[in-house]
């Protein structure tokens, strides 16, 4: 029998859809890479500090092991042990390979790859390329895409937006209706598998650290089609970026692996320069709090404790919802190697020079934990079985995810430079999955019956044309910046109940209103604002998901912050005391005079907190909104704890 | 006196081919806009300063902070990233209009492919063996490594292309941007293995020889690549190929 050809469409140009494309076409699979814009200015371009690897070149003792269980315990244990594990012990492969394909990374005297802190760790982990890494490894993954392009195995279709799978009877994802941003045509794509790499959903909120793009469109389309969405809740606040009309600049995390320092003036009154106020005058509140980790305590927790100071304490800079990142003690030529990017942007948007100036920063929303439900198989053995059709695969067969897209690698809260390491895992990870996957098809994609198709691009082409009739009183980009307002406002760093009841409000209204949108451009060539009001109703149902898996869930967790139920930890506590209850535990009931006051109290309600919250949240879309259930977390590796980092 | 307004004149195009025409937009003041957020304000109110309602201006952008290079555009005359031009430090009116050099695709969009296709004809990448694990990269020293870093920050923005007197709408010049990427990738270890082919990529017709030395790229650089230095060294370079290949060949 002759072997039939297989295709595969890949949606998205960042990290993962690049990497994935380039694993696929090794296996002389063809790819349709669909992207909004040139693959080369995708979001992954934002992407700063650096890329995680436990390849300890500084004889620390690192090792991917501690990876592994310093971002289980950055996500307050809500990721898939085995995945992360799997991750962590393929990151030092993928730095190498990143390194001979040209990434200009920053190196040691002696030439080989340097290694500086980040967030939520004590180990030198992150590799780096000035602070433009994402950029940097976009530009090398661009660049091998281009040459298997060059060879005939990759079809760009760069300004093309994905607008939904096509689903057989059967509920088999068969390929994809795309749009095509200049001509404004629909057309549909037969293929074997899609994978969606579409990055997150960061213009949910009116402002945030993402690009344009990232509206989290083609992730609500696959929600709408029937694909489960999980942990929506989780949705990182970056604790430093320079607050903006149009956009929150990231000021990466890498500014504290290189020694930055945050601080407010003691005195909130005090209106000195600076560089004026001695050092017995300013509260450095991270490195007060938390000795052992200082500036570099995981984001949610920074984050956190930027909010309390301004907000609470009332300690902001002039009054002023900021804080104070300070770089001036560090050598000019050394910000300038290892930092240059960010000091740049800093530069440019602000007109001062962070090496004589503290930058003034605040918190900005920057990632989402959650995304697509997506599958995968374990080795038996802790680890991933990586040829498994499995991986990566959403609940809806042949339609796959990757990056950030999806949600299993990063628990409640990402550790910083670990996002550049799971989208380009897992778009490696897809690879052979996906093409086992086309090869165990019972029909390949030319044998599907094309009335398939024609109905899937009529549907899109009715639905685009009831968008254009739209002549209502709403501006859609206006009331899009309303969405994003409520959700700024309610769903952030801190959660109460009784604000997200009003942001679920707030969104039928949205919803409601949605119907009056007029179509303010009707033309068909080049014209974004029909493909945008499409945008702006899957933004509307996303926002749901995070809302209510918010308002369901009833605990502090991660990014995942209500106040109502802070299980309030001890001062002194010690997680290991922990472990030691549970240990005891088996020897019969836990005696109070064995752990210092209060203490056992505190472990017990932790205890009965985990059983009730430790799972995965699930949406599923039915009558016009999510429906929520829960599914357990493979802890198979690691007992989870309370997390410390004093 | 505080400002209040923001007045914006932009050049607008319906299609390729179509004729161009003038909106003038006023947009109430707000602090630290830039031009984005500008044209963001227009999108939520389509209203032209004498009160005639028209489509929102079409532009491209994606990260609004200088890395994707998506929001080239001519401000006040000068080719730029609409992103980091701030309001504050431009002249009112501001005046927006398509870089000239690219065709238009619509108002301020234009398609600038010319670009990656040129990177393909250099062989823009290196001939790795393939993407399983074999063991570590080339070690190098941290000085080439900055070498390479300063060129490796194009973005293909265009900016070198649309200042360069050398470079035209209907011309095959490749330009600076193009013979950068060249010494980049000449500059790797094992990029070094495959550097003649690229040479001999920017010794066809619209390669190097076709510089007129206007120096003029470097200026417009938004990231400050040493572009010139780029010519001098791949002049110098196809030089010598030029003289291997008569003695060669």
């Amino acid at each position: 029998m002759p072997k039939r050809e297989k295709k595969i469409i890949v949606i998205g140009g960042g990290l993962a859809g690049l990497s994935a494309t380039m694993k696929i076409c090794e296996f002389k699979v063809k790819v349709t890479l669909v992207s909004f814009q040139p693959v080369k200015r995708s979001h992954s371009v934002c992407a700063q500090g650096g890329i995680n690897a436990a390849i300890d070149t500084k004889g620390e003792g690192d090792s991917p092991e501690i990876h592994f269980y310093d971002t289980v315990k950055g996500g307050d244990f809500l990721a898939h042990q085995p995945l992360v594990r799997d991750m962590c012990h393929q990151g030092p492969a993928i730095i190498r390979l990143m390194d001979r394909m040209g990434v200009a990374f920053n190196r040691t005297p002696e030439g080989h790859l340097d290694f500086r802190r980040f967030g939520g760790t004590l180990y030198s982990r992150t590799a780096f390329a000035g602070a433009t890494t994402g950029q940097q490894l976009v530009y090398a993954l661009d660049e091998q895409v281009r040459r298997h392009e060059r060879d005939g195995l990759v079809q760009k279709l760069e300004w093309h937006e994905y607008l939904g799978a096509v689903v057989d009877g059967a509920g088999v994802c068969r390929g994809a209706v795309v749009h095509d941003l200049r001509a404004g045509n629909i057309f549909a794509i037969a293929a074997d598998a899609v994978v969606l790499a579409t990055g997150g959903p960061g213009q949910l909120y009116a402002r945030s650290t993402n690009s344009t793009v990232c509206t989290g469109s083609a992730a609500a389309s696959a929600y709408h089609q029937g694909a489960k969405y999980a942990n929506g809740e989780f949705f990182q606040i970056h604790p430093t970026a320079i607050p903006g009309q149009d956009k929150l600049r990231l000021m990466s995390e890498s500014a504290r692996g290189e020694g930055g320092r945050i601080w407010v003036p003691r005195d909130p009154g005090d209106n000195r320069d600076p560089l004026k106020i001695p050092e017995e005058d300013r509260y450095y509140f991270l490195e007060e709090n938390h000795p052992l980790f200082g500036n570099l305590v995981p984001r949610d927790v920074a984050s956190r404790e930027i909010y309390d100071v301004v907000y609470n304490r009332k300690l902001g800079v002039g009054g002023q919802p900021m804080v104070y990142l300070d770089l001036t003690h560090q050598p000019p030529e050394l910000l300038e190697r290892r930092l240059g990017g960010i000091i740049d942007i800093y530069r440019k948007f602000t007109g001062q020079d962070p090496s004589r100036v503290p930058m003034k920063i605040f918190p900005a929303v920057h990632y989402s934990m959650g995304g697509l439900w997506v599958d995968y198989e374990g080795d038996g053995h802790g680890m991933i079985d990586h040829k498994s059709p499995r991986n990566q695969m959403t609940s809806i067969p042949g339609l796959y995810a990757a990056g950030e897209v999806d949600y299993q690698y990063h628990g409640a809260n990402r550790l910083g430079a670990n996002s550049l390491l799971s989208c380009i895992y897992t778009g490696l990870l897809i690879g052979p999955g996906v093409v086992r996957y086309c090869d165990n098809l019972d029909k390949g994609h030319d044998a599907v019956p094309s009335s398939l198709f024609d109905q899937a691009k009529k549907n899109w082409d009715n639905r685009f044309a009831e968008i254009k009739r739209m002549n209502g009183r709403e501006n859609p980009y206006a009331l899009h910046r309303e969405l994003g307002d409520l959700l700024l406002t309610n769903v952030l760093i801190v959660r109460e109940n009784k604000k997200l009841l009003e942001t679920l409000d707030g969104i039928d209204g949205i919803e409601a209103r949605f119907k009056d949108i007029k179509c303010l451009d009707t033309s068909d060539w080049s014209n974004p604002t029909p493909s945008f009001i499409n945008q702006l109703y899957n933004m509307v149902h996303l926002s749901r998901i995070i809302a209510k898996g918010a308002l369901l869930r009833d605990e502090c967790r991660g990014a995942h912050y209500k106040p109502e139920f802070d299980l309030n930890q001890p001062d002194r506590f010690d997680p290991h005391e922990f472990i030691d209850y549970l240990e005891k535990k088996h020897y019969g009931p836990p005696r109070e005079e064995d752990y210092p006051p209060g203490h056992l109290a505190y472990m017990q309600r932790f205890e009965a907190n985990e059983e009730e919250w430790l799972k995965t949240t699930i949406a599923q879309y039915k009558n016009n909104g999510p429906e929520i259930s829960y599914e357990a977390v493979d802890l198979s590796l690691v007992t989870p704890r309370p997390r410390k980092y004093d | 006196m505080t400002r209040e307004t923001i007045a914006l004149k932009i050049k607008r195009q319906d299609a390729p081919g179509a004729k161009p025409y003038w909106n003038v937009f006023k947009l109430p003041y707000l602090p630290h806009a830039n031009v984005i957020s500008c044209l963001q304000e227009i999108q939520r109110n389509p209203v032209t300063a004498d009160g005639k309602t028209v489509t929102p201006v079409t532009w491209d952008c994606n990260c609004l902070e200088e890395v994707c290079g998506s929001c080239t555009m001519l401000i006040n005359g000068r080719v730029r990233q609409a992103c980091t031009a701030l309001v504050d430090i431009l002249e009112d009116p501001i005046v927006l209009k398509p870089m000239s050099k690219f065709p238009v695709v619509r108002d301020l969009q234009v398609d600038r492919s010319r670009m990656f296709e040129n990177l393909k004809k250099i062989k823009g990448w290196i001939e790795i063996d393939g993407s399983y694990d074999i063991g570590e990269g080339p070690v190098f020293p941290e000085k080439i490594r900055e070498k390479a870093y300063a060129l490796s920050q194009c973005m293909t923005c265009g900016c070198c292309l649309e200042a360069c007197p050398q470079f035209t709408l209907t011309n095959d010049f490749m330009g600076a941007a193009t013979f950068s990427q060249v010494r980049y990738f000449n500059l790797h270890p094992t990029g070094a293995m495959n550097k003649e082919e690229r040479l001999e990529a920017v010794m066809k017709s619209g390669g190097i020889a076709d510089c007129g030395n206007a120096q003029v790229c470097v200026e417009v650089c938004p990231k400050k690549i040493p572009l010139t230095e780029s010519i001098a060294e791949i002049g110098r370079e196809t030089t010598l190929q030029l003289l291997k290949n008569l003695v060669l060949k």
